[in-house]
């Protein structure tokens, strides 16, 4: 099983260069929210193991609710974060970035501070990465170059049975499955169709992967005579969600149709949303514990494909800045954005709630779990607000849904097998 | 809180009754020319409300609604703080480019090429007439005197046909509807593990309790002199309402290519006539009679009461979750799914917990949509066109034939979250409950997608068995025009009639 990982490169924009920056960032686009999968600045369609990227600048609209908190606003770095999601580790992907847009990578950073003409690029993205606080990955293991060929697999089988319908029509399923499998074999053994074996897992990422297994609640068991605290941290917790202000003022109608701009030119689109942390030690215990809840739970506890019952995410990450004292989420969902934050109030408030409502001026939960995103003109204004523009955003595999994945990977596990029983091929049959 | 009474006589009369008795119908889409004179017609005008009007009172033979777009409130002198109160879908209007995208009005569909609605076509008002056979001329003209012609641009007319309850291709239309929940009796904020078909009264009206239990985007205003005629505000008791008791209504002109349709059907059956008629009704969701092609259930469903009613829409699709007896993208299953919060009917705490979880169903096609309650239209659309039977829409046209098709009209108070939830996530969606390739097989535009070049098809799941694929469906529906509207309350209409104007 090859794992998936991502990368996060973060750099300080040069305030000079910003415009220039941008102007970059467009040139990479057919049209906003389109990009050209082949462009002159990073071609990614080269890069076979990358499922998503996007380049955007972090610009912070709402940077001044910490008034709210009686805090005085800060001034952040504008900030160009550089991200994705890959097959295989960091360290061998950001080789080949930098090996296959060293021009244009190094034209995106010379906007920003530190880098210079003479910079070493891998070992500056090196120093500039930003790993996340949480990741999700939809289906660990599922790789770009698997997706790909169980798509064909899915087109070769399409053309199969539209050639053929009337003399497949009549099929009991196993009957079906057998006449197929004949199909995909002769497809296979004259090279039209490759179905590769899976690659062995790294016994780094096994040994590391079985560590945090073992170790995560290893550490919770230790750390379990704290818990005599507890009481004193939820009424502290339950004192502050009476008493935290909320920031949910309708979202600016020009923004709003701006950002919609970028979305929905294919099948999944992208979400990035900044805002600042709630100030205190409460606070930051309680992001920081449910985000690495989260994170082994997307881990070791989910199902594969899902995020609790939510079935549309490809890849998402929380990540710190400044301190901890900002957080962005960064994801890939199907879909259109409205139903997306329906889906998310209707199917998973409870971890919505959780892991967000530790930033300023989230809808009030309460104890952590309720409320909160239910006040749904609330929060979709508060995520509206949030949001911010993704400059360049790349998908490997246009037109396919998570569900899309997950069909053509139960449908090529059917080959694998070379029987099956009434109902198993019953349920087979009916992916095609 | 105990909720308030409905003052009927406050809501337009659409949102409770179709005017089915008056048979010719009429919409003027109209632009202000002149503000003043178009106050003083709003302010004279006799809109019709929602009252039941009991014997031995007679009932009215005529009808007048009323409704505006956001330019339209701008024309009529509504200050900008006001319309920013209004949801961002109603400010950006239906044929805002990212929401056509959404809607699928791509291409042929876009707006730039619809008759009405398009960029710089925007309508400012919409006039509904209604009246009795024989009535409605003199009605129109008593309306559209010489007070009207200062007051607005000529209008664009959409006449209406009545076909007796069928749509153009021929199927029983508006079987299906939600009932309102006038009483707001039902506690919608609990999961509902049950298919139900009342909704509450917040997804229709503004200024009341939706299925969320709270309270819908509306302008909320200062209480003053101006005013003073508005209810106050159910949420903020201080501030007065310019929503409650009105909604908002969406209009879409689809046209109907009720030939291509059949000679498509017909073709694809073969020329055999029985096999034409199950394959339209596999595409509809229903018989051309109207009946489900599932089977009715024993169970009650709340809000389907009357016996008709449950002849027709006693069902869910759980007792058809092959897709077998009514294929997954046929289009009443698309355009209400009836499912509930939860898939699989969890009555213990701890299987919500475990299906919260993710562990539940597994099947594929398991709990990917959103639970229908929270996206139903009340639809209240007419036709238009002269009838064409199906047998006689397999003759080629003739050089005059008549344009067909539905004024599409539904009412809800969330745009966002009902019409356009519904018609891009469910209806154009090319991507419905785990299907590829296939979009609405009515309405779909058939436009290709990046990664999906194909999405005309349409299939035909069994149970046990390979899919039947039917390919190349070609556009049936385009659209010509389309707009969002508020249609306000009868105190709203006044103050809107006099919005601006200088405090007595």
């Amino acid at each position: 099983m090859t794992p998936q990982s991502s990368f996060m490169v973060l750099a300080t924009v040069t305030p000079a260069r910003e415009a220039e920056l941008r102007g970059l960032l467009d040139s990479m686009n057919d049209a906003p929210g389109r990009v050209n999968a082949n462009n002159a600045v990073i071609p990614f369609s080269q890069l076979d193991t990358l499922h998503f990227a996007r380049l955007l600048i972090l610009e912070d609209k709402t940077i001044g609710d910490v008034s709210v908190h009686g805090l005085p606003t800060r001034t952040y770095p504008l900030y160009l974060a550089f991200l994705g999601d890959m097959d295989g580790d960091e360290d061998t992907f950001l080789d080949e970035l930098a090996r296959r847009a060293s021009d244009g990578l190094r034209r995106l950073f010379s906007c920003c501070e530190g880098f210079t003409p003479d910079s070493d690029l891998l070992g500056w993205m090196q120093h500039h990465r930003r790993p996340a606080i949480a990741t999700f990955v939809n289906w660990r293991g599922r790789t770009v170059r698997r997706v790909r060929e169980e798509a064909a697999l899915r087109a070769a089988l399409d053309g199969y049975i539209a050639s053929n319908a009337s003399s497949l029509q009549g099929l009991a399923p196993r009957e079906l499955h057998a006449k197929l499998s004949q199909f995909v074999e002769g497809e296979k053994s004259s090279g039209r169709l490759t179905l590769s074996a899976e690659s062995p897992t790294p016994i780094g990422w096994w040994i590391t992967n079985a560590l945090y297994l073992v170790g995560a609640p290893l550490l919770l068991v230790l750390a379990s005579p704290l818990l005599l605290l507890a009481p004193l941290y939820f009424l502290r917790l339950r004192y502050l969600e009476k008493t935290d202000a909320e920031v949910c003022p309708s979202v600016d109608q020009a923004y709003s149709e701006q950002l919609g701009l970028a979305e929905d030119h294919d099948v999944t689109n992208q979400f990035s949303a900044l805002g600042s942390r709630k100030p205190g030690f409460v606070r930051l215990l309680t992001l920081t514990g449910v985000l690495s809840v989260v994170n082994y739970a997307a881990r070791h506890v989910t199902r594969p494909g899902h995020l609790g019952r939510i079935r549309t995410i490809h890849f998402a990450r929380w990540v710190f800045l400044d301190d901890k004292n900002r957080m962005v989420f960064f994801s890939n969902y199907d879909g259109s954005v409205e139903a997306y934050m329906d889906d998310f109030i209707n199917k998973t408030g409870f971890g919505l709630n959780a892991s967000f409502s530790s930033a300023i001026g989230y809808p009030r939960t309460r104890w952590l779990l309720f409320d909160g995103c239910a006040d749904e003109r609330k929060y979709k204004e508060y995520i509206r607000r949030h949001t911010i523009p993704t400059q360049v955003w790349y998908k490997a595999y246009p037109g396919l849904t998570v569900v899309d994945l997950e069909k053509n990977s139960r449908l090529r596990q059917g080959f694998e097998k070379s029987s099956m029983n009434d109902e198993e091929a019953r349920e087979w049959v009916a992916l095609l | 809180m105990t909720p308030s009474e409905v003052d009927y006589r406050d809501v337009q009369g659409l949102v409770c009754f179709g005017y089915k008795r008056m048979t010719i119908a009429s919409y003027a889409l109209v632009r202000v020319k002149n503000r003043e004179a178009a106050r003083a017609w709003l302010r004279s005008a006799p809109v019709s409300n929602a009252e039941k009007i009991e014997p031995p009172a007679l009932p009215p033979t005529t009808a007048l609604q009323v409704a505006f777009t956001a330019p339209g409130l701008r024309a009529l002198g509504v200050s900008e703080s006001i319309i920013a109160g209004f949801s961002h879908e109603f400010q950006a209007g239906m044929a805002q480019e990212s929401r056509a995208r959404q809607l699928g009005d791509v291409e042929g569909n876009a707006p730039k090429y619809w008759d009405w609605g398009g960029p710089a076509n925007e309508p400012h008002a919409l006039v509904m007439f209604f009246a009795e056979p024989g009535g409605f001329d003199p009605f129109v003209q008593s309306l559209t005197g010489a007070q009207w012609g200062d007051a607005f641009e000529e209008p664009h007319w959409l006449p209406t046909e009545n076909l007796d309850g069928f749509e153009p291709f021929g199927f029983t239309d508006g079987i299906s509807q939600p009932k309102i929940d006038w009483e707001q009796e039902r506690d919608p904020t609990s999961p509902q593990l049950d298919y139900t078909n009342v909704s509450a009264l917040g997804e229709f009206l503004l200024g009341y309790r939706n299925e969320y239990g709270k309270f819908t985007d509306r302008p909320l205003l200062k209480a003053d002199e101006t005013s003073a005629d508005l209810l106050a505000a159910e949420d903020e008791p201080e501030k007065k309402d310019l929503g409650r008791n009105g909604t908002y209504l969406v209009l879409r002109q689809l046209e109907q290519d009720v030939r291509k349709f059949w000679q498509f059907i017909h073709r694809q059956a073969g020329g055999n006539p029985g096999e034409a008629d199950k394959l339209a009704a596999a595409m509809v969701g229903r018989t051309i009679q109207g009946d489900p092609l599932v089977p009715i259930q024993k169970e009650s469903i709340q809000g389907i009461e009357k016996e008709e009613e449950i002849r027709q829409n006693q069902f869910t699709f759980d007792s058809d979750p092959a897709g077998a007896r009514c294929p997954f993208g046929a289009h009443v299953r698309r355009a209400n799914p009836r499912n509930t919060d939860f898939p699989a009917r969890p009555t213990s705490l701890l299987k919500k917990i475990i299906i919260m979880l993710g562990f539940g169903p597994k099947g594929f096609r398991d709990d990917l949509m959103s639970s229908v309650r929270f996206h139903r239209i009340l639809r209240r659309g007419r036709e238009y066109g002269s009838e064409l039977k199906p047998e006689d829409a397999l003759a080629p046209a003739p050089p005059d034939d008549p344009k067909r098709g539905l004024h599409f009209i539904c009412l809800n108070a969330n745009i966002s979250r009902q019409f356009e939830f519904l018609q891009n996530a469910w209806i154009a969606s090319t991507k419905f409950s785990g299907l590829t390739g296939e979009s609405d097989p009515l309405l779909g535009n058939r436009h290709a997608i990046p990664g999906c070049p194909v999405t005309s098809d349409f299939n035909l799941q069994a149970d046990g068995g390979l899919r039947r694929r039917v390919t190349g469906l070609p556009q049936f529906v385009t659209v010509r025009g389309g707009a969002y509207f508020f249609l306000p309350s009868l105190r709203a209409l006044r103050y809107l009639a006099g919005a601006g104007d200088a405090p007595a």
